[in-house]
C-alpha cells in the first residue's frame, strides 16, 4: 500500500530564512551591487526586482581538495583514434578532457559571479537605506499602489451576493415574452375564434362542438406550454461586475533639471540621480500619471532623453538660467491648462555665470515657483556657496514650496524632502 | 534500444493503466500498484512507500536543503536556493524530476509539472529502483538509519535553533561554517558508526555534553603530579593512532569548545555520514534505479498495461538519462554514472542469461547462474569501487571505447596508457574502480599530534598520493580547524618515500577566518 500526500499546499518559502541569512551575511557585496544597479537603470524603473551579481570568490566554501600537479590517470570515453603507449600534447590552460585533472575545476578557479534576483522590497530596502530614510516614510513608499473596486456595468457570472435582481427580473421577462410570442399569437386567435362561435351560435350549439371541443384542447396545451416556460432560469441572472482601478489620482509633471558642466563628474551625477529617484519614488505615490522632462544646461539649456541626461558628457561655462527659460517655456507650452501638478528638481554644483545668478532668483521667483507644486534644489559640493546658493536662499525665504539643500552624500539628500513628505503624506 | 527481439504482447484480461499527459492521484495509485506488482514478481525487497506531490518551488527547496525534508537553517543552502531559481527561472536549467530520501518509510517526491508518464518513470526509478538499494545494500544498512534520520533531523534542527536564541546566529553560524568546511573530513572511512536514534541521542546529549568537558579538561590538567609522570613519556603522541575523521576529533579533544559547540560539530558530522554511502555508491545507485525503471515498465508494456504513447516518451528520457557523450564532446563532462551503471546492470543480466565465451573465462563464478540472485549479491556487497573492479566486462569497455590518459606532471605529454583491448582490459578497469575510490580521490589527510605540554598546536599530516598537491582552498579550511581548534594548526605533507615536509601554520591568535566583507 502507497500513501500519496499532497504537499502541494504546505507552507512554501521553506527556504526564506535561509534566503535572508544569505542576505544577511553578503550585505555589503550586494548594497554594492545595488548602488550600480542604480547606475544603470531609468530612475522610472523602481518598481522591480533587480538581478545583483557578486563576486563568487566572497561566497565560497571552502573544502579540502586537491590541487593541480602530481600524478593523475583517468578513464574517458568515446575513443576515436587512440592505442596504447599514444602521446598527447598537453592541452593548453590546464583544462579540457586530456588534461587528466578533473578536480581542478571543482576549486573554484572559474570565478563567474554568482547572480540573483532581488525583489522590488528587498531592492527598495537597500536603496531607502543608502538615502537614510526615516522608517515610516520607507514603508509608505514601498506600498504598492492602492486599489479601490467599482461598478462596472453587469456581467452573466459572479457570486450570489453580487445578484443584481432588477436586470435578472427584467431579462426574465423578456425571455418569458420571446418564448411565449408564438403560443400567444395563436392563443388570441384561438380565444378570437371560440368568441366568434359563441356569440353567433350561443354556449352550447351542436354543430359546432366538435370544432369547439377541438379548440379548447388546443388552447390548454398552449397555456400549459407557456406556463412551462421556466419564470427565471439560470442564463436570466446578471451580476453587478465590479472591477478594481487604481485610487483616483491626478497627474503630475517633474523636471528634472541637472547642470552637465564639465565640473559636473560621474560621481556627482549619481548622487543627483539618486535624488531625483527619490523626488520620483515620493510623486508615485500621489500621481496616477507622472511624466518626466529632462533638462539639461551648460551654456545653453536642451531637453533630453534621460539616457542621454544621465550619460552625455559635455564641458564648458554654466549658465543656469538657459535651463529655467526652457523650464518654463515647456512649462507653458504644455502643462499650463491646470491639469497638472509641476515638480520641480534641479541638481548642480553651484557653478554659474556671475552675472546670471539674479536673473535665475528672478524667473524661478517669479515666473516658475507660482506654478510649481514643488521645487528642490540640491547642491553636490563640499566647497563654500557660491552666488547661485546666496541668490535662492532668499527665494526659500518668500517661498514655502522651495527647499534646497546642500549635499555630499546620498543620506544628505532626505531632508530635502522633509518637508514636502510632512504635506502630502500626512 | 536493444530490447528483447520480438516482444510478444499478451494482451491480458486487465484494463490498460491511463494514458495521457495529465495525471491524477487515482492513475498514480494504479501505477503504483501495477509497478508494486511487478517489483514483487523480481523479488524487490523494499520499505514502504510514501509518494509526496510537491510544486517546482518546494522541490528548489528541498535542493537548496541537500535534499533532505527538514535541516537547519544556513545562509549556503539560501545561496543555493537562489542559484537553483536562477538557473530555473532562465529556462537554463529543468529540475530533477525527483528526490528520493533514504528513510523509512522511503519518501520520494514527484513534481506537479510532471506528465503521467514521468510521475510514472519516477515512481518506479525512485520508490523501487533506489528503495531497494537503500534497504539493501551494506553500505547504507551500516552507515544510516533509515527509521530514524528524520528524527534525528528534526532534533538537530530544533538543537541548532536553541542554540542560535542561546548564543546568537552569527556565532552559530560562523561554527557551522567551519563545521561545513571539514564536512567531507568529517566521516569515518573505516569504522563502523553506531546507529542513530532520537530517544537515545535527546536523552545522552546533555549527559555526553557534561561528560565530555569533564573528559576534555582532563587532557590539559596541569596538576603537578600529572606534569611530571607525563614528562617520562615525552615522546608519546596524542592521539597514539592516526585520527582521520577531523570532525570527531574536534568535537572529542578541542580545548576551548564549549558542549553546546561540541554538539554542533556532532550534528555536522553525523550529517556528513549519513551522506557518504551515497558519495560512494552513485554509479551503482542510479545504475540500479535505472535499470529497474527500465525492466519493470517494460514488464508492463509487455503485459499490455502501458500504450504506445507512454513508452514514447519514457524511452525519450529514459535515452537522455542514459546517454554517454565522449570525451571530445562539447558536451562530455566525465562519466556518466547512469549510463556506466545502467549498461553494467545490464550486462551483468546479459552475462547470467547468455554468456560467450569470453564471458565464461572472466566471470566464471556468474555467467549462466540465476540472474536475480546474481543481481541481488552484487546490490547487497559493493560499492561503486568494488564493484567495479568486480563486474565491468570487457564488453562494456568495448562499448564505452573506454581509455585511460596518464597524467605526470614530470612528463612533457599525456600518455595513453590502456584502451579497450586485451591487454588493457585488466589495467583499464583498475584504473577506473580508483577513480571511484574516495580515498585516493579526496586527500588523506589525518591528525598526528596534539602538543600536550607546549603550545597545545595541532598537527595534521596530507599523506601525498601520487605527488597530489592539496588545492589552493587549504589555508582557508586550515583557518577554519585553528577556528575549532582554539590554537595553532601545523599542516605537513608526507611524501611517498616518506619524508615529512611542513607546509602552513595558522597561529592561533590570528586564525580569524577570512570574514565575509
Amino acid at each position: 500500500m502507497v500513501r500519496i500526500i499532497d504537499r502541494r499546499f504546505d507552507s512554501k518559502n521553506k527556504s526564506a530564512v535561509n534566503r535572508q541569512r544569505f542576505m544577511r551575511r553578503f550585505k555589503q557585496q550586494i548594497r554594492k551591487a545595488v548602488s550600480e544597479a542604480i547606475h544603470g537603470r531609468s530612475i522610472r524603473d523602481l518598481d522591480n526586482g533587480e538581478e545583483i551579481t557578486i563576486p563568487a570568490r566572497d561566497l565560497a566554501e571552502p573544502s579540502l581538495q586537491h590541487g593541480k600537479g602530481g600524478v593523475w590517470e583517468q578513464v574517458f570515453p568515446g575513443n576515436d583514434q587512440f592505442t596504447t603507449g599514444d602521446h598527447i600534447k598537453r592541452p593548453l590552460g590546464g583544462g579540457g578532457a586530456g588534461s587528466g585533472n578533473g578536480k581542478a575545476s571543482n576549486e573554484g578557479e572559474h570565478e563567474d559571479d554568482f547572480a540573483f534576483q532581488l525583489s522590488r522590497e528587498e531592492f527598495l530596502d537597500l536603496f531607502f537605506e543608502d538615502l537614510e530614510l526615516p522608517r515610516m516614510i520607507r514603508t509608505q513608499l514601498a506600498r504598492v499602489t492602492d486599489y479601490k473596486t467599482q461598478r462596472a456595468g453587469f456581467k452573466s457570472d459572479g457570486t450570489p451576493a453580487n445578484i443584481n435582481i432588477i436586470r435578472s427580473m427584467r431579462g426574465a421577462l423578456g425571455r418569458r415574452l420571446a418564448l411565449g410570442s408564438p403560443y400567444a399569437s395563436r392563443i388570441r386567435e384561438i380565444q378570437r375564434e371560440l368568441d366568434e362561435a359563441v356569440a353567433r351560435c350561443g354556449e352550447d350549439s351542436a354543430e359546432h362542438e366538435e370544432r369547439m371541443r377541438a379548440l379548447r384542447e388546443e388552447l390548454a396545451t398552449l397555456r400549459a406550454r407557456v406556463d412551462r416556460i421556466p419564470f427565471i432560469d439560470s442564463f436570466d441572472l446578471r451580476y453587478n461586475n465590479r472591477i478594481k482601478v487604481p485610487r483616483p489620482t491626478t497627474q503630475a509633471v517633474m523636471f528634472c533639471v541637472m547642470d552637465v558642466s564639465g565640473s559636473m563628474d560621474e560621481e556627482r551625477k549619481s548622487m543627483a540621480k539618486r535624488f531625483f529617484m527619490l523626488l520620483y519614488l515620493f510623486l508615485t505615490r500621489s500621481y496616477e500619471h507622472i511624466e518626466v522632462v529632462f533638462i539639461r544646461h551648460h551654456t545653453v539649456a536642451k531637453e533630453v532623453d534621460e539616457d542621454e541626461f544621465f550619460h552625455s558628457r559635455e564641458s564648458g561655462g554654466t549658465v543656469v538660467s538657459s535651463a529655467l527659460v526652457l523650464m518654463r517655456d515647456i512649462l507653458h507650452e504644455r502643462y499650463a491648462n491646470g491639469q497638472w501638478n509641476v515638480y520641480g528638481a534641479q541638481a548642480s554644483d553651484g557653478d554659474n555665470w556671475d552675472n546670471d545668478s539674479p536673473v535665475c532668483g528672478k524667473l524661478l521667483g517669479n515666473e516658475i515657483l507660482p506654478w510649481c507644486q514643488y521645487f528642490a534644489y540640491v547642491e553636490i559640493t563640499a566647497s563654500e556657496p557660491q552666488n547661485l546658493w546666496r541668490e535662492y536662499t532668499k527665494l526659500e525665504a518668500a517661498h514655502d514650496n522651495f527647499a534646497l539643500q546642500r549635499i555630499e552624500s546620498p543620506a544628505d539628500i532626505y531632508p530635502v524632502f522633509r518637508e514636502l513628505f510632512k504635506k502630502t503624506i500626512a | 534500444m536493444n530490447t528483447t527481439p520480438a516482444r510478444s504482447r499478451r494482451r491480458a484480461g486487465k484494463a490498460p493503466l491511463p494514458a495521457g499527459s495529465e495525471w491524477t492521484a487515482e492513475a498514480i495509485e494504479r501505477y503504483n500498484q501495477e509497478i508494486a506488482r511487478v517489483a514483487a514478481l523480481y523479488k524487490l525487497d523494499i520499505y514502504p512507500v510514501q509518494v509526496e506531490i510537491i510544486t517546482a518551488e518546494q522541490m528548489m527547496d528541498a535542493y537548496a536543503s541537500v535534499g533532505m525534508p527538514v535541516n537547519y537553517h544556513h545562509w549556503s543552502f539560501g545561496k543555493h536556493f537562489l542559484a537553483t531559481e536562477k538557473g530555473y527561472k532562465r529556462g537554463q536549467m529543468g529540475l530533477a524530476y525527483e528526490i528520493v530520501i533514504n528513510s523509512n518509510p522511503c519518501i520520494a517526491y514527484l513534481m506537479e509539472e510532471n506528465t503521467l508518464t514521468m510521475q510514472g518513470l519516477v515512481i518506479a526509478h525512485a520508490a523501487y529502483g533506489h528503495n531497494s538499494f537503500f534497504k539493501g545494500n551494506y553500505l547504507f544498512r551500516t552507515w544510516t538509519n533509515a527509521d530514524a534520520i528524520i528524527d534525528y533531523l528534526i532534533f538537530a534542527r530544533n538543537y541548532i535553533t536553541e542554540c542560535e536564541e542561546r548564543h546568537g546566529e552569527e556565532e552559530v553560524e560562523l561554527l557551522l561554517d567551519s563545521c561545513h568546511a571539514l564536512m567531507n573530513l568529517g566521516v569515518d572511512r573505516y569504522k563502523r558508526p553506531p546507529r542513530l536514534s532520537l530517544a537515545k541521542e535527546k536523552l545522552r546529549q546533555q549527559e555526553r555534553a557534561e561528560y565530555l568537558q569533564g573528559q576534555v579538561n582532563d587532557l590539559w590538567r596541569t596538576l603537578p603530579a600529572h606534569d611530571v609522570r607525563a614528562g617520562n613519556r615525552a615522546e608519546q603522541r596524542f592521539p597514539p593512532e592516526p585520527e582521520e575523521n577531523l570532525l570527531y576529533f574536534i568535537e572529542k579533544n578541542a580545548p576551548l569548545l564549549e558542549p553546546w559547540q561540541r554538539e554542533v560539530v556532532r550534528i555536522v558530522r553525523k550529517i556528513a555520514q549519513y551522506f557518504f554511502p551515497q558519495r560512494q555508491t552513485q554509479v551503482m545507485n542510479e545504475g540500479w534505479a535505472t535499470f529497474w525503471h527500465y525492466t519493470l515498465l517494460n514488464h508492463l508494456y509487455d503485459e499490455g498495461l502501458l500504450a504506445d504513447s507512454f513508452m514514447l516518451e519514457f524511452l525519450q528520457s529514459h535515452t537522455n538519462v542514459v546517454a554517454q557523450p565522449p570525451y571530445n564532446s562539447r558536451w562530455f563532462s566525465g562519466i556518466n554514472p547512469y549510463a556506466l551503471g545502467f549498461a553494467m546492470w545490464r550486462d551483468i543480466r546479459r552475462i547470467c542469461e547468455t554468456p560467450d565465451d569470453e564471458d565464461r573465462r572472466w566471470f566464471p563464478e556468474i555467467a549462466g547462474s540465476d540472474w536475480l540472485e546474481t543481481f541481488d549479491f552484487a546490490m547487497r556487497n559493493f560499492k561503486d569501487e568494488s564493484f567495479i573492479a568486480q563486474y565491468l566486462s570487457p564488453k562494456v569497455m568495448r562499448d564505452f571505447r573506454l581509455f585511460a590518459v596518464l597524467d605526470d606532471d614530470h612528463a612533457d605529454t599525456l600518455e595513453v596508457s590502456a584502451i579497450h583491448d586485451d591487454e588493457g582490459f585488466r589495467r583499464l578497469r583498475a584504473i577506473l574502480s580508483d577513480q571511484y575510490n574516495l580515498g585516493a580521490r579526496e586527500p588523506n589527510i589525518q591528525v598526528w599530534n596534539v602538543d600536550l605540554r607546549g603550545d597545545r598546536s595541532l598537527t595534521l599530516r596530507h599523506t601525498a598520493f601520487r605527488r597530489r598537491a592539496l588545492g589552493n582552498t587549504t589555508d582557508e579550511v586550515l583557518r577554519h580547524v585553528a577556528r575549532l581548534w582554539g590554537f595553532t594548526v601545523r599542516l605537513e605533507r608526507v611524501d611517498e618515500d616518506g619524508k615529512v615536509a611542513p607546509v602552513q601554520e595558522i597561529r592561533g591568535e590570528t586564525s580569524r577566518p577570512r570574514p565575509p566583507t
